[in-house]
């Protein structure tokens, strides 16, 4: 089997193979075409099914957003780029208040199968418009799957069933994660197979198994929590590393079962920290473990101030491999409940 | 008025050129009706429980309620000529395009008194009305409409389907950003997407005067090589003359087009509105205007119906809309466990 480097190409790859067997689907964004909107996602489509249905949007996040809604209520399947996820702003009223919730209010009869494809995350000196996650904020809403992958394996098979979804799925790639040469990596090089497969939505992947606390990540935070884990098993800690893969549908049971375990829970997370991912993660874990926790759960998130630029302002935010390390020490370290 | 009334010979002439027979014409008689007084039991049901005391919670259509009565001529002028593959993506006051395109009366009285037989079974309400099978659909967002419709007829083309995208808006919606980008699009693409703006003059309480900083609304779309029509929104002939022209051309391959529908509505922007932003004879002033008389009188002048076919037509059309409400209020209303369901497919 070939290895791939980081998830850009391997979703990109998944969209060609889903294109050529669905005449349906038609990529719309910024920069798609001789750019791969970016950051790769749509790289390789452009010289192979040319203008047609690999199309180019001016800069109009609503415009194209709403035509993307508008174009799946009659029978196409878009995929839109959404080229940083910061740029939601100007294209989110036709995210949240129709793409969403069209195939609700109409009671069933507005089919809305749109796969919305965005960067997000930083670590790279981008600064506060084009380093954020904010899946928490789509996750909040009723009406998107959310598709967080932090493997290339799961990029594919995850971008293949996001595109026989008949719902809106938005797939967040981390820019650190894309394999680009333009930008670091900390990702591995891993098996990917060249044939077509899925990743089913809901399911946690159990990255590492272990005995004295449960580490809890999504997209970039798996692979800095995997290193601190390495770390800790060199101190004779036990961690377990969940990737929680989609946080819409969320794996509650995988969670629940690595808690009962463990007993103690670590929720590291690159969104901010209030209203978002880490508190939601702390309460389903807690209305399901309660008796087996041995400790408070705890969180690592951006803590709640925009990303600064300066580079030890921004590591100073951003949840990285030495504050993971350090966090969970001092989890199993705490004194058990009473 | 924008044009003067045909003489009987013009008359002849005009309708002749936009391909109307006696039988189109009478049918759009009865549809402008049909509007009217579905909208105006609307009303009439609406204020139930609201009075003396205006609560919008009360009565059994709840909610903000936005009425198109005066407008009808530019729904059915455009809609009369669309099949139910085309699609028409409507605004915040969406019930006249909506039985214009042939959404069925009774259901979507169903849906405004949110019952479980309407169109959304009780889950849209007036802002929010879908009908899958005849490619309607609206928006309670300002101006959200134009690059919906936009994305039908961008879809329409690569599907290889004939079909036509309607997005209607008010002179409002003109000002939102996503107007002057669809335009863009549209132009760009060439895409088979006809525009109407509906200038009501206000904009909820703002006249377009204090809101625009032109009177008119074609000569923004020309600057995006879009052809542009100005018609009069009170006149149904005027109307689908243009509509005709310009969505024949969307089907043949030949682009898009904007049409500015000067009209007037006769109800406050929503109810329970004060309407302390214009006066009484102002609204008299265009009342007399109204699209149903001007072409019942047209219809006489054609020699096309007497005045007792014209009281069918109306007795009809006033008996469809009473039937739609009375199917809605005896409909049952939907199980709370109902709201739980449907959020994914």
């Amino acid at each position: 089997m070939r290895k791939l480097k980081g998830l850009a190409f391997a979703i990109a790859e998944a969209i060609d193979q889903e294109m050529a067997h669905n005449e349906r689907l038609v990529v719309l964004g910024e920069d798609v075409t001789y750019w791969g909107a970016v950051f790769g996602f749509t790289m390789g489509l452009f010289p192979k099914y040319g203008r047609e249905r690999v199309v180019d949007t001016p800069i109009t996040e609503q415009t194209f957003m709403g035509m993307a809604v508008g174009a799946a209520s009659v029978g196409l399947h878009p995929v839109v780029s959404l080229m940083f996820v910061d740029f939601c702003g100007a294209g989110f009223d036709q995210m949240f208040n129709h793409m969403a919730k069209n195939y609700y209010m109409s009671g069933g009869q507005l089919p809305m199968p749109v796969t919305v494809i965005t960067a997000i995350g930083g670590g790279y000196g981008d600064a506060a418009q084009h380093s954020q996650v904010l899946y928490g904020l789509f996750a909040h809403l009723p009406g998107f799957k959310i598709v967080v992958p932090a493997t290339a394996y799961d990029a594919k098979g995850l971008t293949m069933r996001a595109l026989a979804d008949p719902n809106p799925v938005i797939i967040f790639g981390h820019k650190l994660l894309t394999g680009l040469p333009f930008l670091p990596f900390e990702g591995e090089e891993e098996e990917v197979p060249e044939e077509r497969y899925t990743v089913e939505l809901g399911q946690a992947a159990v990255r590492r198994q272990g005995q004295d606390l449960t580490i809890v990540a999504a997209g970039l935070m798996v692979p800095r929590s995997l290193k601190a884990a390495e770390r800790l098993a060199q101190e004779g800690i036990s961690a377990e590393v969940i990737d929680l893969r989609t946080l819409v549908p969320l794996d509650e049971a995988t969670l629940v079962a690595s808690a009962r375990k463990t007993g103690r829970v670590l929720i590291v997370d690159e969104d901010y920290m209030s209203y978002g991912l880490s508190g939601e993660v702390a309460f389903r874990i807690q209305a399901g473990a309660l008796r087996s926790l041995k400790a408070p759960i705890q969180r690592l998130a951006v803590p709640d101030v925009p990303i600064p630029f300066s580079e030890p302002l921004e590591r100073a935010v951003i949840p990285s491999v030495e504050r993971i390390y350090e966090a969970a020490r001092s989890l199993v370290g705490a004194q058990a409940l009473a | 008025m924008i044009k003067p009334e045909p003489s009987p010979q013009d008359l002849q002439y005009l309708v002749a050129q936009a391909g109307l027979d006696a039988d189109q014409l009478r049918r759009a008689y009865r549809q402008l009706c049909l509007i009217r007084s579905f909208e105006n039991l609307i009303a009439d049901r609406y204020y139930i429980g609201k009075t003396p005391e205006f609560n919008m919670a009360a009565g059994p259509i709840r909610g903000e309620m936005h009425l198109a009565v005066g407008q009808e001529a530019v729904a059915v002028g455009v809609c009369s000529l669309l099949g139910d593959g085309d699609a028409v993506v409507s605004t915040h006051r969406p019930h006249h395009h909506a039985l214009a395109k042939g959404v069925e009366p009774k259901k979507l009285a169903a849906e405004i008194f949110g019952k479980a037989s309407g169109l959304c079974h009780g889950k849209g309400g007036h802002m929010h009305l879908f009908d899958a099978g005849r490619h309607f659909a609206c928006s309670g967002i300002v101006g959200a409409s134009f690059p919906q419709a936009a994305g039908a007829a961008f879809a329409f083309r690569k599907l290889g389907q004939r079909h036509v995208a309607v997005a209607f808006a008010g002179e409002g919606a003109a000002n939102h950003g996503t107007f002057a980008e669809t335009l863009n699009v549209a132009g760009l693409f060439q895409l088979p997407l006809v525009v109407v703006i509906e200038d009501n003059l206000y904009a909820d309480s703002t006249p377009k005067w204090a809101a625009l900083s032109t009177v008119h609304h074609f000569q923004r779309a020309q600057s995006f090589n879009i052809p542009s029509y100005v018609v009069d929104g009170m006149d149904f002939i005027d109307v689908y003359r243009v509509a005709k022209l310009v969505i024949e051309r969307a089907r043949n391959g030949m682009g898009p087009a904007l049409i500015e529908a000067v009209c007037y509505r006769y109800r406050g922007h929503f109810e329970g509105d004060a309407e302390e932003y214009r006066t009484r004879e102002e609204v008299e002033r265009w009342q007399a205007l109204d699209p149903i008389p001007r072409l019942g009188e047209r219809l006489k002048t054609l020699g096309w119906a007497d005045e007792a076919m014209l009281n069918r037509l109306r007795d009809e059309a006033q008996q469809e809309a009473e039937a739609a409400i009375q199917f809605a209020e005896s409909s049952p209303l939907p199980e709370p466990q109902e709201a739980l369901m449907g959020v994914f497919q």
